[in-house]
């Protein structure tokens, strides 16, 4: 309790502070749109902060303003309705999550494949990598067009987008865990006569679970981001990143920020829950409290 | 005359590195028999683990024969002829303590599981830690497990490659103690390899100093020993005039040198 009141202090100053420069920058940044008004109000200071403040179309919107736009969208409206901001979160969400499966599926695959056979470690290694270097940004559409060709539309394109992003944390962290065992360990199963399968599961995942739950953190993040990218190309129906999208083509500024927060808001809670589930297994695995 | 156990004639084993060959084993000629408790000695590198890897078909050997209960290496293991206890306790942090005894009966789909992992922890005076994960206990304690561990399936042969090298002497004297109860009372094969003379001595019915460079085999002793020593017998004359003479067998292989 008293580390964590230690550190929350710190947190709260910085916090703090940066509301204090964002209510500043606003009366610079909002000059522009604010300008009419501002002398319309008869100018003087107070009407400056008024202004700056309080736009209806602002270009950077007080911190008060998305906080009332987030309660706005959040709770007086049914979460199911198309104004909801709960419903988008809701859209991005479900894409995310069934990437992320997919993903850690895909990624645990690949990597009891490439520990288990030096062929299919050098065939696929370059493919893993090199596919990391393709910018999402530019594959994403054609993604999205090509299983929109076959028919598919809706949920799975996007989370295939977040499956192709976040399988790769997964592969890498977890050849890393299977072959983590000592040679102890692995000549101790020799001894046995233990066969690949049950060495590999009775010894190479056990042991890989520290590091897959350090994958995960990992791909749970940009799973969130993967199905955001990919809701950019669809036309921006619904969804975190149609928001943001809309948002920026109308000059609603406060639906962006307000995305944003929501967004952030998932991210973290997403990378807590698998901070929480790598807790509780660990723990039941026995390992030091 | 009891049967061969081990039976090693001619055994070299040559390790082919990036600029020399390493002979780390040069011409073994061995016997052991069942019921000894057979001590290799000797410094690093003199071929001792390689030896005991061999025969429990972790390494093969490029020349020679070698016979494990009258099979090869490789068949003597697939008929889980012997248990091998490590350097380290090598203990699956995961698992409890009896979760960690059963892992053999597991792999090797050996019922009674239950009353094998309460016989054999009962063994090694581990009785009532079941339940407890490895890290809950002292070093010693975790190689006292993995004795158990090795002796779960009932093996008539435990291999030991410089089981307490890790301990404190203290620790490792009574582990000493108890490992020779443990062998009188099972009847098993112990091949033993250490680097500690008081060691080798105290447990072994039969002594094999080895040197390095290339391994091989200086001297063999026959102790003889009453079986139902104590520690204090490490200072009666016997144990002295056993203990020189390994001395002299490793000054004459050069192991004290540089």
């Amino acid at each position: 309790m008293k580390t964590e009141r230690g550190q929350a202090i710190p947190v709260l100053v910085i916090c703090l502070i940066l509301v204090v420069v964002w209510y500043l920058a606003c009366i610079p940044m909002n000059a522009v749109v604010a300008e009419a008004k501002i002398a319309a109000a008869g100018g003087g200071f107070a009407a400056t902060l008024t202004e700056s403040w309080n736009h209806a179309r602002p270009v950077i919107p007080a911190p008060h303003q998305i906080a009332a736009d987030l309660w706005a969208t959040v709770f007086t409206i049914a979460p199911w309705a198309k104004k909801s901001l709960l419903y988008h979160c809701w859209v991005t969400l479900s894409s995310t999550l069934v990437g992320f499966i997919l993903g850690t599926l895909l990624g645990i695959g690949l990597a009891i494949l490439i520990v288990h056979s030096k062929l299919l470690s050098k065939a696929l290694m370059p493919w893993i990598i090199a596919s990391q270097t393709i910018p999402i940004l530019a594959i994403a559409p054609m993604i999205i067009v090509v299983l929109g060709a076959m028919g598919f539309t809706g949920l799975l394109p996007k989370a295939l987008i977040s499956t192709y992003l976040c399988f790769f944390p997964v592969t890498i962290g977890m050849v890393k865990g299977l072959m983590s065992p000592d040679v102890i360990h692995r000549d101790l199963m020799h001894t046995y006569n233990a066969s690949a399968a049950e060495t590999l599961w009775k010894l190479r995942l056990p042991a890989s679970v520290p590091y897959l739950f350090t994958s995960l953190k990992i791909a749970i993040a940009i799973a969130l981001t993967g199905a955001i990218v990919g809701e950019l190309p669809t036309g921006a129906v619904a969804g975190i990143g149609a928001r943001l999208l809309i948002g920026s083509y109308n000059g609603l500024t406060m639906m962006i920020w307000s995305a944003l927060v929501a967004g952030s808001v998932m991210a973290a809670s997403l990378v807590w829950l698998v901070g929480y589930a790598e807790r509780k297994t660990l723990a039941r695995m026995g390992v030091r409290a | 005359m009891a049967a061969a156990v081990i039976e090693a004639r001619d055994l070299s084993l040559t390790f082919q590195t990036a600029d020399s060959p390493v002979y780390a084993l040069s011409k073994v000629n061995l016997t052991v028999n069942d019921g000894d408790f057979v001590s290799f000695i000797g410094p690093s590198g003199c071929g001792k683990t390689t030896l005991l890897r061999v025969i429990a078909d972790l390494e093969q050997a490029t020349s020679g024969s070698i016979t494990v209960n009258g099979l090869s290496p490789h068949d003597a293991r697939l008929a889980r002829s012997y248990g091998y206890v490590f350097q380290a306790p090598g203990l699956f942090p995961w698992r409890t303590v009896e979760k960690n005894v059963g892992l053999p009966l597991e792999i090797m789909g050996i019922g009674d599981a239950a009353e094998r992992v309460k016989r054999n922890l009962d063994l090694v005076n581990l009785g009532g830690f079941e339940k407890k994960f490895p890290w809950q206990l002292s070093g010693g304690m975790q190689q006292r497990v993995s004795i158990a561990r090795a002796l779960a399936f009932d093996p008539r042969l435990l291999l030991m490659d410089e089981p307490f090298g890790a301990l404190d002497e203290i620790v490792r004297d009574k582990l000493n103690q108890q490992l020779l109860e443990l062998w009188e009372r099972t009847a098993k094969t112990v091949v033993f390899v250490t680097h500690s003379i008081p060691e080798a001595v105290f447990l072994s019915t039969k002594i094999v100093v080895m040197s390095p460079r290339p391994g091989r085999i200086i001297d063999v002793i026959e102790t003889n020993l009453p079986r139902d020593r104590t520690l204090d017998f490490r200072e009666a004359p016997e144990f002295l005039k056993l203990a020189h003479r390994v001395r002299e067998g490793l000054k004459a292989g050069h192991s004290y040198e540089d």
